[in-house]
């Protein structure tokens, strides 16, 4: 047991003299936290219109103020054809065209219905289908203001409306920031607890230091543990920091138990840290570490749940996701932080990150054979 | 030709025979590593899979609460009709109002809609009622979809309901999707997956391969030998632009066979702009290991200088206009940003160079600014 | 009779198809100092890792300070030091932080550790050094720091691997002054090395050749057997035979 004392020492002395890992854990949480909210905004708005209007009239005129009073939009371009307004959209200076054909109005009061064009630049599939979506609601409330002007046609009262309310709940200004900044503290955690102790183990190996302790009568669970508390420590720090950050620029405070946060990251902590530690039984070289590291990284990062939504994942993406441990921990972050969920809420969560990290350290110490 | 020029022939040729034997000893290394190997080639292949396959953001199996106080004939045919979709999939029905919260802490349902009592009835005779839909927006975009969706299978029940009273002048839009008629997500992000994977390669790679020798020691030994130091890194970079040049065909083999993408420009005008791509990251990933003396720096700084910059400022994941101004002006400075605009242009857009001459000035410029850099540093590091 | 330490039977290992150590068969007497030569990739560090409990033997039996290189390798590390050929003293961490770190691995009291290290420091000189970085020490030092550490707690033997590299002679000298005081004191030296100068300092050695224990006597009696005048000769003779070149 007192071996352990001295392992401990051994470790926080090397880890404060590495600047490296200590411009990781204070640096990269603030830079993360900073930049990473600012950057990752999904919002679609400043939409580039270009407008080709053959018919000119004050009903076109009408048409595009209220387009452009909505605030979606810039108009970019007024132009007289569609091959002008086309060439904005190839050098990437207009994202979408409305045509407004010749006659518009005057072929919507004679025929009572009339066609007007609209395309879109759709390699980005999401922001094409909004803006499309946002223009035709503003296209669609013209058409109900000019009903309700033009008295021609029967009254609007005999149609049944119904109306619909919506209320967002837990984040009513649909802040995206309260949405993104618990997730990337997450992945924050993850990466650092990670990658430092898949690195500093395989960097033992490496240099040949870890050949010495296999002489020596230390126990396997000792030597192991000696390596896993340091990082478990660093990975709380982080964490911390990052919540104060969180606290301090975002204004996002727990509205749940902030035992029940803490208690959840401890033992995701030893989850994580049996991953980088089993990652490190698995390379020889700093660089193979880094880099298996690094592949699984990614594939937790990007099906987190914290960019997409684990529910469209098909079934073979679904069940990848549910063994990555980070989505239980965006999940957990989330509904504490954002929902005030309490410990049996997070239960489920809690056993599968208890049970990831009881599985990957056993396996990583059975890996970890003294005598080969 | 006089004898001298004949010696300055031969001598070029030895030195040049001399480069190749570096560089084959330089694919050993690399070659003789599998497991790196194999993650080398596998993350394209992996990253298209789930950008392909599994990330989407689009709407499907959400789970929905109703909360039903009218169970009506009205309120059952909506429901029937949000059943009857692949957007949703009902969690549970339930008519007390305090079960809501709870439901949305458990984390399990993301929207819930609630129809007030006599549903039926008030539509028909006070031709107006209201529905309430609660979303849980602490994902404010899914909250955002999800309302959509739900107002829209309404509003097309109220179309239903509509098409019994006839309603005059209908603007009626007429919507083409321009490139990407079925919106899918790959026209998108498979430039992205290239600009990250290259870079990956590309700079991570080089680096640390060099920064290692350095850490090693046996660096110095090399630039004791007879040949010129700069040879000597060059040579560590040859393999990862081969490596890379592979994984774009890769990357390209997989866009257009399996996900469908074609490449609607020329081939050759693409590759070329990669070359410049690649050239500019390896550049890069030579100027970091000049810089830095552990590999575990050269980590450091090649992810979080490089790799995070690139997810960020290159557009594919988070549109750059979106972003404050400082950020957007420094996303210029990013040469990924550069490039994904010019894959996209000739691949998706299928445009020839007189579009994105502008583009290729600047990352040319960004790699030759980097190139002269690192001469420098390099120089200096020599003294 | 004197004691014996280290016992192999036909100590055998095998890596696949390749025979790496094959049926070796020695003593070592307690408090000698017990050359083990060999060229390099003749079998030399693999046999040695197996006696310190670093690899598994494929057959043969051998036990270290009485205990059984199979099953008992954990007494085995209780009872022996070992120096490795890349020294493995942490570099980032001074003198008497390395000191401190191997005498608790090793069990030692912390008033025992304390005086070790005074005498441990002042023995070596390195009063001046001990608070400073391992790393900026001179190769020499590092040798001798490493030796000294390997035997902070007192062991019976103490295995060295090549531990005299790339010093000049009178640094190597020094060394090995300190391996005689060791011995003086009962500690049993196994040492390998392909200085053949350094064999001469042995009491016995035994030269490995492609696996197998070629010779096994006192320096004098090899060089008597085979009628040279230096150890190298001896080596030679032995060694040009030899299939397995590095």
């Amino acid at each position: 047991m007192k071996t352990i004392k001295f392992l401990l020492r051994k470790e926080f002395k090397q880890i404060f003299r590495n600047r490296t890992i200590l411009i990781m854990i204070m640096v990269m949480p603030v830079i993360q936290l900073l930049i990473l909210p600012l950057a990752a905004n999904y919002d679609v708005k400043d939409i580039n219109l270009s407008v080709v209007d053959h018919d000119r009239s004050s009903f076109s005129q009408k048409l595009i103020s209220k387009i452009t009073a909505s605030g979606y939009f810039r108009l970019q371009g007024y132009n007289a054809f569609f091959k002008d307004a086309f060439r904005l959209i190839e050098s990437d200076k207009a994202d979408l065209i409305l045509e407004i054909p010749q006659g518009f109005e005057r072929n919507l009061v004679r025929e009572n219905a009339q066609k007007i064009f609209i395309a879109v630049n759709a390699i980005n599939g999401t922001k094409a289908g909004l803006g499309a979506a946002y223009l035709m609601q503003i296209i669609g409330n013209f058409n109900s203001d000019i009903r309700l002007e033009w008295p021609l046609g029967n009254g609007n009262n005999s149609i049944p409306k119904i109306e619909i309310t919506s209320s967002n709940w837990f984040n009513p200004f649909l802040n995206y920031n309260i949405f993104m900044v618990p997730g990337i503290l997450a992945i924050l955690v993850t990466m650092v607890g990670g990658f430092l102790t898949a690195l500093n183990i395989v960097k033992e190996k490496e240099v040949g230091t870890i050949e010495q302790i296999n002489v020596t009568p230390i126990k396997k669970q000792y030597f192991i543990l000696g390596k896993l508390i340091p990082f478990w420590i660093l990975g709380n720090i982080v964490f911390s920091i990052g919540l104060l950050i969180s606290w301090l620029i975002y204004h996002i405070v727990p509205v749940g138990n902030i035992f029940v946060l803490y208690g959840f990251i401890w033992l995701f902590l030893l989850a994580v840290l049996g991953f980088g530690l089993l990652v490190s039984t698995y390379s020889d070289t700093q660089q193979q570490a880094m880099l298996i590291m690094f592949f699984f990284m990614m594939i937790f990062i990007l099906m987190g749940g914290l960019f997409t939504p684990i529910d469209s994942m098909p079934g073979w993406a679904k069940v990848i996701a549910r063994f990555n441990p980070l989505s239980y921990m965006i999940d957990v972050m989330r509904m504490v932080i954002l929902k005030g969920s309490g410990w049996k809420d997070i239960f489920p969560q809690l056993w599968k990150i208890a049970l990831f990290a009881v599985v990957l350290n056993t396996w990583a110490i059975l890996n970890y054979r003294k005598t080969a | 030709m006089n004898w001298q020029e004949a010696r300055r022939g031969w001598n070029n040729f030895k030195k040049m025979k001399q480069f190749i034997a570096f560089v084959k000893k330089e694919f050993y290394h690399v070659l003789r590593d599998k497991r790196t190997l194999l993650i080398l080639f596998g993350m394209p292949v992996m990253q298209i899979l789930i950008f392909g396959f599994a990330l989407t953001n689009e709407v499907k199996n959400a789970k929905i609460l109703i909360v039903d106080h009218a169970k009506d004939i009205s309120s059952q045919k909506i429901i029937t009709e949000i059943a009857a979709g692949k957007y949703f999939k009902i969690e549970k029905v339930i008519s007390d109002d305090k079960q809501i919260e709870p439901a949305f802490k458990k984390g399990v349902i993301h929207v819930a809609i609630v129809f007030p009592a006599n549903f039926h009835q008030d539509l028909m005779h006070l031709n107006k009622i209201q529905i309430q839909i609660i979303a849980d927006a602490s994902d404010p975009n899914l909250a955002t979809t999800l309302t959509n969706y739900i107002s829209a299978i309404i509003q097309d029940y109220q179309s239903g309901l509509n098409k019994t009273f006839s309603v005059p002048f209908q603007i009626i839009p007429d919507v083409r999707m321009l490139y990407n008629p079925q919106l899918k997500g790959a026209p998108n992000f498979v430039p992205g997956v290239m600009a990250l994977v290259l870079l990956l390669v590309c700079v991570l790679m080089t680096a640390i391969s060099i920064v290692k020798e350095k850490e090693t020691g046996t660096m110095e030994i090399l630039l004791v030998s007879p040949f010129k130091p700069v040879l000597v890194i060059l040579a560590k970079a040859v393999p990862y632009l081969l490596v890379s040049l592979i994984n774009l065909a890769s990357i390209l083999l997989l866009s257009v066979y399996v996900l469908g993408v074609p490449i609607n420009g020329s081939l050759l005008l693409l590759f070329a702009e990669s070359t410049l791509f690649i050239i500019t990251c390896l550049t890069l990933g030579i100027f970091i290991s000049i810089k830095t003396n552990t590999q575990q720096a050269a980590m450091l700084v090649s992810l979080m200088g490089m790799l995070l910059p690139t997810v960020l400022f290159s557009g594919f994941m988070f549109p750059i206009e979106n972003m404050p101004v400082a950020l957007q002006i420094f996303s210029n400075i990013v040469p990924s940003k550069w490039y994904y605009i010019i894959v996209k242009s000739i691949m998706i857009k299928g445009v020839g160079f007189s579009v994105i001459w502008k583009e290729t000035l600047i990352l040319a410029a960004i790699m030759v600014f980097l190139f002269f850099l690192s001469l420098k540093s390099f120089k200096i590091r020599m003294q | 009779m004197q004691e014996i330490v280290i016992k192999t039977d036909k100590l055998t290992k095998r890596f696949g198809d390749f025979t790496a150590v094959s049926e070796i068969t020695f003593d070592v007497y307690k408090g000698e100092i017990f050359g083990f030569l060999g060229a390099n990739g003749a079998g030399k560090t693999t046999a040695m890792r197996m006696l310190i409990g670093l690899s598994k033997p494929t057959s043969g039996s051998a036990t270290v300070a009485g205990f059984d290189v199979y099953k008992q390798t954990e007494n085995i590390k209780k009872n022996i030091g070992y120096m490795s050929q890349k020294f493995s003293l942490y570099e980032d961490l001074t003198v008497l932080e390395n000191i401190i770190f191997y005498g608790g691995i090793y069990g030692l009291g912390n008033a025992q550790i304390k005086t070790k290290s005074d005498e441990l420091i002042a023995g070596l000189g390195l009063q001046n050094e001990a608070r400073k970085l391992v790393a900026s020490l001179p190769l020499g030092w590092k040798q001798k720091l490493s030796f000294s550490v390997a035997l902070l707690h007192e062991p019976k033997i103490v295995f060295l691997d090549e531990p005299t590299g790339g010093v000049d002679p009178v640094t190597r000298r020094q060394f090995w002054d300190l391996i005689y005081a060791a011995s003086d004191n009962g500690i049993t030296i196994f040492v390998t090395t392909h200085y053949m100068d350094e064999a001469e300092y042995c009491n016995r050695i035994s030269i490995m050749v492609d696996g197998k224990i070629e010779a096994l006597d006192s320096p004098e009696n090899l060089k008597k057997q085979f009628n040279t005048g230096s150890m190298d000769d001896v080596f030679y003779e032995l060694a040009r035979g030899a299939k397995r070149v590095e």
